[in-house]
């Protein structure tokens, strides 16, 4: 067995740079904060990265993540959900613990921190480039699954037909909804919105998500699918998607376990052999399969 | 390169290293059961216990509990924050090969690790022969061996009458004894590591089903108190969580130790938790060790220092763990 | 094994083998030999064949009681949807004099069904102290160990020896006056009776005669070698909470990390959460990996409610529990001290 265990790295390595020390979060500051869902629990971060240099080396590819950093009170990973094309980062965060629930305290003006980009992402210039790509989203997992798209149709000509699935529990709880009013105008995209129940004021699809993708019914021909949900949306929506041919290797999950480093070091969010974190978030449906169930 | 010597030129040398930094080894501690062999400063080399292992490794100064990551003040609308904690030049005295081994094994996961990486340039392992392997330990099954110096940077062996045999193998050996000695220190001979474990090859080879599947955990689960002792004992367990500390308006971010074996290791905010129950722990601290680590980085995450045998207070003994999964594999075959 | 130790393992798989037998009881808890020696694990026997895997010797220093809501919960049946959760069957339970205690602890503290267990009771002879063996060894390493009634017989590398038991019996075990269990539906082994003690609180005087600072320094230098385990709170019977208060984040108690002023407030907290209700069976101390002496701090507690309250907790089922229950009659001098801390602000 080879180990070589050099103990001089060769350099001190300086720890006062995010460029050198990966646990150094980069000050961004909250330019605006949209409440996105009805019931308060979902809102959206513009920020802005404050220092040129970290600016200028951030580079991320959609289904990437970050750690939202916040002193004194921790760290939460969370989605990018902005494209790499936009000015500045965006993060659409659910209240549910502590960490996203001080974050969910802040005012436009304020500072936090950023760590990352973090993870692999969609393939979005490999294996996607020349395909169909369909897109179901389910929940407020619809966040890097945005910046996907934004950046799929800012290339739009590298890639077939696009198809989206969203769906919510209530109109009120779906997200960017101005965007995807815009997105439903266009003719190089198909969109369907749908919501669990019939509600006031919705003349739009209903449905649960499954349903809705079966009724689609996306060709799986040179097609790859991105499907991000609750995992027991996932589980209904491949049957339908198999009946119609549909294979894992071309359907795409993302993952999320507890994370406390983001960089398959700490040892939280392992899955079986992979680290979710450093590995992922994004696997292959047939890479997810051969793994324990431990998500 | 070798030399020899007295037991007060090394006493000199300890107390000058001490005016620098800190000094430690394996010491003998009165405790209300007897005694404990614990890692302590030392003033002399006459306190280093040799003949036997400390009740911790030497994990504690190369991955502090806890370590700070940063430190932040509240400043305006944000925060002043200033990097974490600078290392303490280090030298450990008496580390046993299998701990030795352990920093090497921890380097791999830590490769860009600043914190850790930092830690290992300001520590000088000062290592030793293992002369007598205790009934517990399995170094030789793991991939190292008692006479290893896989993450030494000298050795020191007593010699008798009060002298003391140091062997040199890197620069940083060399340079702790450079008043001593004099020239380059030795490159590190050939068979220092061990040659491959037997059950290595056969455990990454095997479909990750047949070990996961084995009914060995579940055996376990029914013993194992989930408590975090062998996790914290264990020379190679390095997993870690993260918090912040604040006191009114300004604070620290640590690191710390954390157990697979704790419920909460895994647990999402949604109150979701993957690895729910004694036995899904119980195999992911085992798999970890065997198989994810080995196909990660070709090695077991475990040097056989025994630790774990020896303190689990339901006497669960991994090398039954592996025997199983052996018996594991080789019935899929 | 040989001796008594030989005779009631006997005993006891032949009662275990009997109530599983007669479909009485679905499980019988108690303890098997562990990989490693002088160590055993708790061990429900679900099968005639698993029965002859439990043990009785002096190296029992778990408490059974500590298994059995866990038990519990693994043998109920899940409860269909909306129906009322199933009841859990019928245990069978080996219990010492503190074993029992906890028992009837757990009872009073709605745990433990009373009705659904058979607790089979027996004398301690007291347990002994694995590493107090092991601190008498020349490098700590042991092959293996024989007990016989009054001695181990310890073999090591190159060399045997023969150690009185009662050296190495552990020390909550030495001043303990109730090795018979006090509740029981079945009895195996002999009966020896109370012990009486005659200081029970001996082990204590020590520290007690330190002074404040001296104690505090005592507890600072035990204390801080504590790498927060949890092997105390995993093997004690009382710490059945689902979410312990460590493990909070909302709020978030303590800290997590073994900086000295959480951990101390681990352990302080801790022991007063056991204060009338430890029965100081030892397991805490039994199982910590580094030599802290735990049950200095609950041994005391247990030391002052014995004083104010003349309560010892586990002795019966029936009793009123002085810390969940209001009193006029308590002591609040603590509070009302005239000229204690406070009251010159009046």
């Amino acid at each position: 067995m080879e180990i070589s265990c050099a103990h001089d790295p060769g350099q001190d390595k300086i720890l006062s740079s995010p460029a050198s020390n990966p646990y150094l979060p980069v000050r961004c500051r909250v330019e605006d904060i949209v409440v996105e869902s009805e019931d308060g629990n979902l809102k959206t971060f513009r920020l802005s990265i404050q220092d040129q240099e970290a600016r200028s080396r951030w580079n991320h590819v959609p289904g990437q993540f970050a750690m939202l950093s916040l002193l004194g009170a921790g760290e939460v990973p969370i989605g990018i959900a902005s494209s790499p094309l936009e000015e500045g980062l965006m993060f659409t965060v659910n209240r549910a613990g502590v960490v996203t629930t001080a974050l969910h305290r802040l005012s436009p003006g304020d500072e936090l921190g950023v760590r990352g980009p973090l993870g692999n992402g969609f393939p979005v210039d490999t294996e996607m480039v020349g395909k169909n790509v369909v897109i179901i989203a389910g929940g407020f997992a619809f966040t890097t699954l945005r910046a996907t798209l934004l950046y799929l149709l800012e290339y739009r000509e590298r890639y077939g037909e696009i198809i989206v699935i969203y769906g919510a529990r209530t109109p009120g709880m779906l997200l960017y909804r101005k965007e995807l009013e815009e997105w439903a105008g266009r003719d190089d995209l198909s969109l369907h919105v749908t919501i669990d129940r019939e509600g006031p004021g919705w003349d739009g699809l209903v449905g649960f998500v499954p349903t809705i993708a079966g009724q689609v019914a996306p060709s799986p021909d040179n097609s790859v699918a991105l499907i991000c949900g609750p995992p027991i949306m996932i589980k209904f929506t491949m049957p339908p998607l198999e009946e119609i041919g549909w294979r894992d290797e071309q359907v795409y999950l993302s993952l999320e376990n507890r994370m406390k480093c983001g960089l398959g070091v700490c040892g939280h969010c392992n899955c079986g052999p992979v680290y979710v974190c450093k590995d992922g978030p994004v696997f292959k449906r047939s890479e997810v399969q051969r793994l324990p169930v431990e998500y | 390169m070798e030399l020899i010597v007295s037991g007060s030129d090394l006493d000199r040398l300890i107390r000058s290293l001490k005016e620098k930094g800190r000094v430690a080894g394996p010491v003998s501690r009165p405790t209300f059961r007897g005694r404990m062999v614990a890692w302590a400063e030392i003033r002399s080399i006459g306190e280093v216990v040799f003949d036997e292992a400390p009740r911790e490794s030497m994990k504690r100064f190369l991955f502090p509990q806890p370590e700070v990551l940063l430190r932040f003040k509240r400043k305006g609308t944000g925060y002043e924050v200033e990097p974490g904690q600078v290392s303490q030049e280090t030298v450990l005295f008496g580390v046993r090969p299998c701990d030795a081994r352990s920093a090497c094994l921890n380097l791999l996961p830590y490769q860009d690790d600043p914190f850790f990486l930092r830690n290992m340039a300001a520590t000088v392992i000062v290592g030793t022969r293992c002369e007598q392997p205790c009934s517990t330990c399995f170094c030789r099954d793991v991939g190292g061996g008692p006479e290893s110096i896989e993450g030494m940077d000298a050795r020191i062996t007593p010699c008798g009458e009060g002298s003391w045999k140091i062997e040199l193998f890197t620069e940083k050996g060399l340079a702790l004894f450079q008043a001593m000695a004099g020239g380059e220190p030795a490159p590190t001979p050939e068979g220092g590591a061990e040659k491959t474990p037997p059950l290595l090859k056969p455990l990454k080879s095997a479909p990750l089903s047949s070990l996961y599947e084995s009914d060995v955990w579940a055996e376990l689960a029914r013993a194992c108190l989930n408590c975090g002792i062998c996790t914290f004992l264990c020379p190679t367990c390095y997993c870690f969580d993260i918090q912040d500390e604040r006191l009114g308006s300004s604070g620290r971010r640590i690191r710390y130790w954390d157990s697979c074996m704790f419920p909460l290791f895994t647990q999402h905010a949604s109150g979701h938790n993957p690895r729910p129950t004694k036995l899904h722990r119980v195999r992911n601290r085992f798999l970890h060790k065997l198989k994810y680590f080995p196909d990660r980085f070709g090695s077991f995450s475990c040097v056989g220092c025994g630790r774990c045998v020896r303190e689990c207070p339901v006497g669960i003994d991994i090398r039954k763990v592996m025997k199983r999964l052996a018996e594991a594999v080789q019935t899929e075959v | 094994m040989r001796g008594i130790v030989h005779h009631i393992t006997e005993e006891l798989r032949n009662t275990a083998r009997e109530l599983l037998a007669s479909g009485r009881i679905s499980a019988f808890l108690g303890f098997r030999e562990g990989d490693h020696p002088m160590t055993v694990a708790p061990f429900a026997a679900r099968t005639a064949e698993e029965v002859e895997l439990l043990i009785f010797n002096s190296f029992c220093v778990l408490n059974s009681a500590n298994t059995i809501p866990e038990l519990l919960r693994d043998l109920t049946p899940p409860a269909k949807r909306g129906e009322p959760p199933n009841e859990p069957p019928m245990i069978g339970v080996i219990a010492t004099g503190c074993w029992s205690r906890n028992i009837v602890v757990q009872i009073q503290e709605h745990q433990v069904p009373r009705d659904k267990l058979v607790i089979v009771g027996v004398a301690s002879r007291g347990m002994v102290d694995r590493r107090k063996v092991l601190a008498k060894l020349p490098n700590s390493d042991v092959y293996s160990v024989e007990e016989q009634d009054h001695l181990l017989l310890v073999r090591g590398r190159g060399y045997e020896v023969e150690i009185p038991r009662w050296e190495v019996v552990r020390d909550n075990c030495r001043s303990c006056s109730h090795p018979e269990a006090v509740d029981f539906d079945l009895w195996i082994g002999p009966k020896t009776g109370p012990r009486s003690i005659d200081a029970p609180f001996q082990e204590l005087e020590e520290i007690e005669g330190l002074g404040a600072a001296g104690r505090w320094e005592w507890f600072s230098n035990e204390f801080s070698r504590c790498i927060r385990c949890y092997a105390c709170r995993n093997a004690c019977p009382l710490c059945y909470c689902p979410t312990c208060f460590v493990d909070d984040s909302r709020p978030q108690w303590v800290g997590k990390s073994a900086d000295f002023s959480d951990t101390a407030t681990f352990h302080l907290l801790r022991a007063y959460h056991c204060a009338g209700r430890c029965t100081d069976c030892g397991a805490c101390e039994s199982v910590c990996p580094m030599d802290i002496p735990l049950r200095k701090l609950t041994k005391k507690l247990y030391k002052a409610v014995k004083e104010r309250f003349g309560f010892e907790p586990g002795l019966s089922s029936g009793a009123t529990l002085p810390l969940s229950t209001f009193s006029s009659e308590d002591r609040e001098e603590f509070i009302l001290r005239p000229g204690g801390p406070g009251q010159e602000e009046r």
